[in-house]
């Protein structure tokens, strides 16, 4: 058995226009693949179609996590099976604390009939929020209700830090972030990077990557993987722009 | 004794007034009931065509096949019962009644009850403090459309609780009172009188609880809120009868200048269950929340009216109704915001939430505004919604199952109002139950 997310072939469809077509993908564990490409070019849709959100449908292709077919599973068994989504706008979730938020998400990963160790949790919490640099009274705050855009998405980072994931998708975490806070944010990321874990980074911008560099590079466009490379590849992409992206691969023009 | 016509029959009523007459109570309080009896009597039942009812189930709506609760003894054990009313354990004192009988009666603590303060059983109440019930026992208007099923209540009632704080007195543990019924086909008369003086700080908690889930009960509650100048009040009462029971709490809540009142009502028994609050605002600079929590499942229907008045301005009512509806259940909101002439500078606010969990539940709102000062700042608002899909995609892209997630969005609809209260052992009490409906 493989230890990679294997993406094979992925067309998806949103209120009935195709959106990614045909993407190919492999995230082996242990590595930091960086997606980018400009705004409206699929990057969320891929995002959210391997998280398995229900607007969007999968028309043809395979998605491989460690050989097991995820497309055949719902959310919250995705989740379980190691998948993780950072997303780009997390929902705000009046009156269910973060930690409660938490403990069911920990709960749920138990066996039947197990119960979550409640002190052991709460250490690992506390240890992980002072590494995000969040105060512990967050923890019986509602989840992102009121919370500022830095705060929402070392939110994200938490909860990524205390799930564990074998493969982590985040949606332009940099996003919205000054620069404290990004610092901060690729910080709790870089402590998360290890051999257990494969990252997929989508960004817009290449600014991220000067602190969570990674080991691959991805270019996507028009809802395909147009170029990879090595981490070069980012720093070209941000001197050159993307328009010579889409002059290079844009699909020739339509016949009348 | 079981009787033909129920509770509306005369043989109920004497052989009250002679158990009450036997228990001591002084002449003036049995013409009180004698005349209440009379009143009852005369008024007519609700009728379809009636404004205060509508939506209503009236054919649910019956005295027949009931007896007096306190007719004959309970059949659960005291101990038992006051085992099961330990949940507040933080307390300033206690009653507990099962059937309207009196199985418990922790006084007052010293440290208050030397400051004056007066905590009893409503009988004794009566016996020892004619001057303070005569001026508030059911002193206040009904007109929410209960007024019979009113005097009833003041023509049998005789469980319940007095509380008096004196003129600035703070109690900062909480009194609380249990009413239990084990007995199928028993009629209830809970009372609860609380008056605090100015200045006074006081918070009241009554528990309403059938011990036979299924049992079939009619209950018909008073409570009434005095809040002197300056006096901060909070009143929380938590029903839970059995699911075969005809219950009303009727409420009624009076706040003087610069008073701050909160009550909260959760509800989550009874077959048809109705509350009636009305909030007066009396005095210039008081504020009243007006809040409820209610789980309906099954075939229950919660039917809940409102009134707020505004006598005297700058002053503030808030008013948050919260129904998540399960199964067939069905609710009726029904508010009314009056400000009257005199009362600028008013707040007032009234917001009805029905978060429907399945397609057969029906939540019904009629808010309504009736605004005769021309400087007030009032909203009012009804919305009945299903989950959110987008926050149930949150959680479960955490791992959550969707059942699990969809029952803590529904306990998070809740959080706005139970993680506000001060008293946490109640908060997590009140969560308890709430919990325990699913
Ligand atoms: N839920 C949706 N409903 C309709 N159109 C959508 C939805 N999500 C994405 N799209 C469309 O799909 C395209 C790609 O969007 P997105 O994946 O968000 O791009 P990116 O994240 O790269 O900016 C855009 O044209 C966008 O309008
Ligand atoms: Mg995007």
């Amino acid at each position: 058995m493989s230890k990679q997310l294997e993406i094979k072939n992925l067309s998806v469809t949103v209120e009935t226009t195709e959106i990614l077509k045909d993407l190919s993908l492999t995230l082996p564990r242990g590595e930091v693949h960086a997606i980018m490409g400009p705004n409206g070019t699929g990057k969320s849709t891929l995002a959210k179609a391997l998280a398995g959100h229900p607007d969007y449908e999968i028309t043809s292709g395979e998605v491989l996590l460690d050989g097991e077919n995820i497309l055949e599973m719902e959310v919250d068994e995705r989740a379980r099976a190691g998948l993780f989504m950072a997303f780009q706008y997390p929902s705000e979730i009046p009156g269910v604390s973060i930690a409660n938020f938490l403990r069911a998400a920990k709960q749920a990963r138990l066996a039947e009939g197990e119960d979550l160790d409640a002190t052991g949790f709460y250490k690992t919490l506390y240890e992980k929020m002072d590494m995000l640099h969040i105060d512990r009274k967050f923890t019986s705050r509602a989840i992102n209700e009121g919370f500022s855009g830095g705060e929402k998405k070392r939110n994200e980072i938490l909860q990524m830090a205390m799930l564990e994931p074998k493969y982590a998708i985040m949606d332009e975490t940099d996003s919205g972030l000054d620069i404290d806070a990004l610092r901060i944010v690729s910080e709790g990321v870089n402590k998360l990077r290890g051999p257990e874990c494969g990252i997929l980074l989508i960004t817009h911008y290449q600014r991220i990557l000067e602190y969570i560099v990674p080991d691959h590079v991805h270019v996507m466009w028009n809802g395909r993987i147009v170029k990879s490379g090595g981490k070069d590849l980012a720093i070209e992409l941000e001197n050159k722009g993307y328009d010579w992206i889409k002059e290079e691969f844009a699909e020739p023009a339509a016949k009348a | 004794m079981k009787t033909a016509n129920g509770l509306a029959d005369q043989e109920i009523f004497d052989a009250h007034l002679a158990s009450q007459s036997a228990s001591g109570a002084p002449e003036w309080w049995l013409d009180l009931k004698r005349e209440s009896w009379r009143r009852f009597r005369k008024l007519p039942m609700p009728m379809r065509k009636d404004e205060n009812w509508r939506f209503a189930s009236l054919g649910g709506v019956k005295l027949d096949g009931y007896e007096l609760g306190d007719s004959s003894p309970p059949e659960i054990a005291d101990k038992e019962v006051l085992k099961r009313s330990e949940n507040v354990r933080q307390r300033a004192g206690r009653l507990v009644f099962s059937n309207d009988r009196l199985m418990d009666s922790e006084a007052i603590s010293e440290e208050w009850a030397k400051k004056g303060v007066i905590w009893l059983p409503l009988e004794q109440a009566v016996r020892e403090h004619e001057d303070l019930l005569r001026k508030h026992f059911m002193a206040q208007p009904i007109k929410l459309g209960s007024e019979k099923f009113s005097e009833l209540h003041g023509a049998l009632c005789s469980a319940g609780s007095f509380l008096y704080v004196p003129k600035g007195v703070e109690v900062d543990l909480p009194l609380v009172a249990f009413h239990w019924t084990d007995r199928n086909n028993a009629a209830l008369f809970p009372h609860t009188l609380l008056i605090a003086d100015d200045m006074a700080k006081v918070t009241l908690v009554d528990f309403f609880s059938a011990h036979d889930r299924s049992s079939r009960n009619f209950i018909c509650g008073v409570n009434d809120l005095y809040a002197g100048p300056g006096a901060r009040v909070t009143y929380i009462s938590a029903q839970d009868w059995g699911r075969d029971s005809l219950a009303f709490h009727l409420n009624s809540t009076q706040a003087f200048k610069d008073a701050f009142i909160t009550s909260l009502n959760v509800n989550v028994g009874g077959r048809q269950a109705r509350n009636e609050s009305h909030s007066q605002v009396l005095g210039e600079g008081a504020h009243t929340q007006m809040q409820s929590l209610t789980v309906a499942t099954g075939k229950q229907e919660f039917d809940q009216r409102t009134l707020q008045t505004h006598f005297k301005g700058r002053s503030v009512s808030d008013l948050l109704y919260k129904n998540a509806l399960l199964d067939d259940a069905r609710t009726i909101f029904s508010g009314l915001i009056k400000v009257e002439e005199d009362a600028q500078q008013t707040d007032a606010y009234q917001t009805n939430r029905n978060l429907l969990l399945s397609p057969t539940a029906e939540s019904n709102s009629l808010p309504g505004l009736e605004i005769l000062a021309n400087d007030v700042k009032c909203s009012h608002g009804a919305t009945s919604g299903q989950i959110d899909d987008e926050q149930l995609h949150y959680m479960r892209a955490r791992g959550i199952p969707e059942p699990v997630a969809k029952q803590l969005l529904v306990f998070g609809f809740f959080e706005d109002i139970l993680g506000k209260l001060e008293n946490e052992e109640i908060a997590e009490n009140l969560r308890t139950l709430i919990r325990s409906q699913f």
